[in-house]
């Protein structure tokens, strides 16, 4: 069986991100790029599943040639191949589905995993629009994943609780923190995947259905302030709860 | 805690190669997500975190300059010293720990071994499951080991094997001792398993320094070596000189890890430290401090680039690895210093990694080669002149 796990490049966490001069982009000066921390447990679960049933495994990214960093990653960690699907400039989570999921036909790949979400511009969509378009079952935000021939059983987060689920291939599942613990890519692991192949194609992306007019940064946080350090305080302290804060 | 940044004021990392820089992140993720979380608690307890050896193992990190057949992976000398700078960001222990079972364990096996002993070794090394350590350190033979009084004997089918040796990383622990020792008044290696009767490594308690690495002494009373364990292939003392080499190679890497540790602590305590109506970071005493130490980890990082490059090269000299080994350490040692000095009174609490890192560097400074005797070693390369008896 062929495995495809979908993987995002997306800013470092703790890069610190200013809005470009344009004003709906981020600035790219000093920021450095990982694959996104979801898409990681995708790949090991991939490699997870691969390890106990056979089968074939294969990194798909939609973007720019920087993007071929996070396949590299991928291919480290033991995926065994990847493709490219290039595109520049700003793509809408519809157009990444409709360019994935062109590739995910094309390679026909029954099990395709993605992070939950892409902790860029966390649409936490692309999973469930890419299963849309190619008639795939979906499970998302998944915490526990079996297969067991055709059948999958997964566990998913819900609000307060877990709920149980049952589905069949061919299917999307879009992976939850705590699904897996991701390996590291292994010196090893570099070394091989300078033998692996990544295919890059054009991106079937079509136009996008949605624009990026503005981007902003979010408020400034105004510095605490100490009122006092005894029972005294206390009344005042309530009435700028509830007055200025406006939290009680 | 914020995430640590590591500084590349020169933009060093342009020089490395892809795999170099993946190796790299790899190493430092690992250090992030399963050294720094644990090491205070070992360092505080006296205790090897024996937890992450085989995780070490699996990452690749153990012997990783060595063929592929023997499960190692193969790379060059820029990764092995990355490497190196990554785990002694965690702690200079763990990095001890990896610097011998790779420069003085599996390098001799591999250099002097017989292709039985590399082929029964180097893997089980590579992965973790066997443990080394390397025997030539005496009580009173330290930068003169050429004096040693371990003796070796010819005897039906093996050697015997009497004396002492002490400062030794992992001894305790260790499955096997890459062991120095006068055959014939030549210095010849021998590899002594555990379980061999007659020796006994018994750890040395009472450190102020590395407290989070396991350092002992070995006892050899008539310990029996069949003759498939000697290595064949080492002779003199250029052999053990040999191993040192390569252990000092990676300390002048690994201190750099201690160095930025520090830097990158010292700095974000001072830019959210207010004191009277700013941050620390705004007064001219403690920018004068992060200038020296900008300077300084930024020479250290190229002096190390341009070794490691000689190295592949096969073209380095023993002179310009002592050159590395000594200022890098002597640097380092001033940076936890300063940084310490920045973090004031927290600077000796364990909530931060400082003064873990000044009280490891004091051994890391004397090991592998006093500064002095650095010092010494340079000293005759320039003159000519050796300043101590040869």
């Amino acid at each position: 069986m062929k495995i495809a796990v979908c993987v995002s490049h997306v800013p470092d966490t703790a890069a610190k991100i200013n809005i470009a001069s344009d004003g709906k982009s981020i600035d790219q000066n000093g920021v450095t790029y990982v694959v996104n921390p979801y898409d990681e447990i995708a790949i090991e679960e991939a490699l997870k599943t691969k390890e106990a049933f056979e089968g074939e495994t294969v990194a798909i990214s939609v973007g720019p040639e920087s993007n071929k960093d996070s396949i590299k990653k991928a291919l480290a960690m033991g995926i065994d191949s990847g493709v490219l699907l290039k595109h520049e400039g700003f793509i809408d989570s519809l157009g990444v589905a409709r360019a994935l999921a062109d590739e995910i036909k094309t390679l026909d790949a029954k099990l395709v995993f993605f992070g939950k979400q892409s902790v860029d511009y966390d649409n936490s969509i692309v999973g469930q629009l890419t299963s849309e378009l190619i008639g795939y079952n979906c499970v998302s935000v998944v915490v526990d994943f079996k297969l067991d021939g055709e059948k999958i059983i997964c566990e998913r987060e819900i609000e307060g609780g877990r709920e149980i689920v049952e589905t069949t291939l061919p299917a999307v599942i879009t992976a939850q923190k705590g699904l897996n613990e991701p390996r590291y890519a292994s010196l090893k692991g570099i070394m091989a995947a300078k033998k692996k192949t990544i295919e890059e194609k054009d991106a079937a992306a079509g136009e996008n259905v949605v624009e990026v007019i503005k981007m902003k940064k979010p408020p400034v946080k105004q510095p605490g302030r100490i009122l006092g350090e005894d029972a005294t305080v206390v009344p005042e302290l309530v009435k700028l709860l509830k007055e200025e804060a406006k939290v009680i | 805690m914020q995430k640590f940044e590591a500084i590349d004021y020169y933009d060093i990392g342009q020089h490395l190669t892809e795999e170099e820089i993946m190796v790299r992140n790899s190493v430092r993720e690992f250090v992030e997500d399963q050294v720094i979380p644990v090491i205070e608690k070992h360092y505080q307890a006296g205790t090897f975190p024996m937890e992450l050896v085989s995780k070490i193992g699996e990452l690749g990190v153990f012997g990783l300059t060595l063929p592929a057949k023997y499960g190692c992976a193969e790379m060059n000398n820029v990764a092995y010293g990355l490497v190196m700078q990554e785990l002694e960001r965690g702690d200079s222990g763990v990095r001890s720990f990896a610097s011998v079972q790779s420069g003085l364990v599996m390098y001799p096996i591999h250099t002097f071994g017989s292709d039985a002993q590399k082929e029964n070794w180097l893997p089980k090394l590579a992965a973790g499951g066997k443990i080394g350590c390397f025997g030539l350190t005496e009580p009173d033979f330290g930068s003169n080991p050429g004096g040693m009084i371990t003796r070796a004997e010819k005897v039906d089918g093996g050697y015997l094997i009497n004396g002492a040796k002490m400062w030794i990383t992992n001894g305790t622990i260790a499955d096997v001792a890459v062991v120095w020792a006068k055959l014939d008044g030549v210095v010849k290696g021998f590899l002594v398993e555990k379980e061999f009767k007659g020796f006994e490594a018994p750890e040395m308690k009472g450190k102020h320094s590395l407290r989070a690495s396991i350092t002992s002494e070995l006892i050899f009373q008539d310990v029996f070596v069949p003759e498939e364990n000697i290595l064949p292939n080492s002779g003199g003392l250029k052999s053990p000189l040999m191993c040192l080499n390569q252990a000092r190679y990676g300390i002048a890497w690994g201190v750099v890890g201690s160095m930025m540790a520090c830097f990158d602590t010292a700095l974000k305590y001072a830019n959210s430290r207010v004191q009277f109506s700013k941050p620390i970071s705004a007064y001219q005493l403690t920018q004068q401090k992060f200038a020296y130490m900008v300077t300084e980890i930024t020479k250290s990082q190229l002096l190390n680039l341009q070794l490691a490059k000689l190295k592949d090269q096969g073209k380095v000299k023993h002179t310009q690895i002592s050159l590395a080994k000594r200022n890098n350490c002597e640097m380092a040692l001033n940076i936890a210093r300063m940084s310490r000095e920045i973090l004031g009174a927290n600077g000796i609490l364990d909530e931060y990694p400082v003064m873990r890192h000044a009280a490891n560097l004091e051994s890391v400074k004397t090991y592998e080669g006093t500064h002095e005797m650095h010092t010494l070693i340079l000293g005759e390369d320039i003159t000519g002149i050796p300043a101590y008896d040869n």
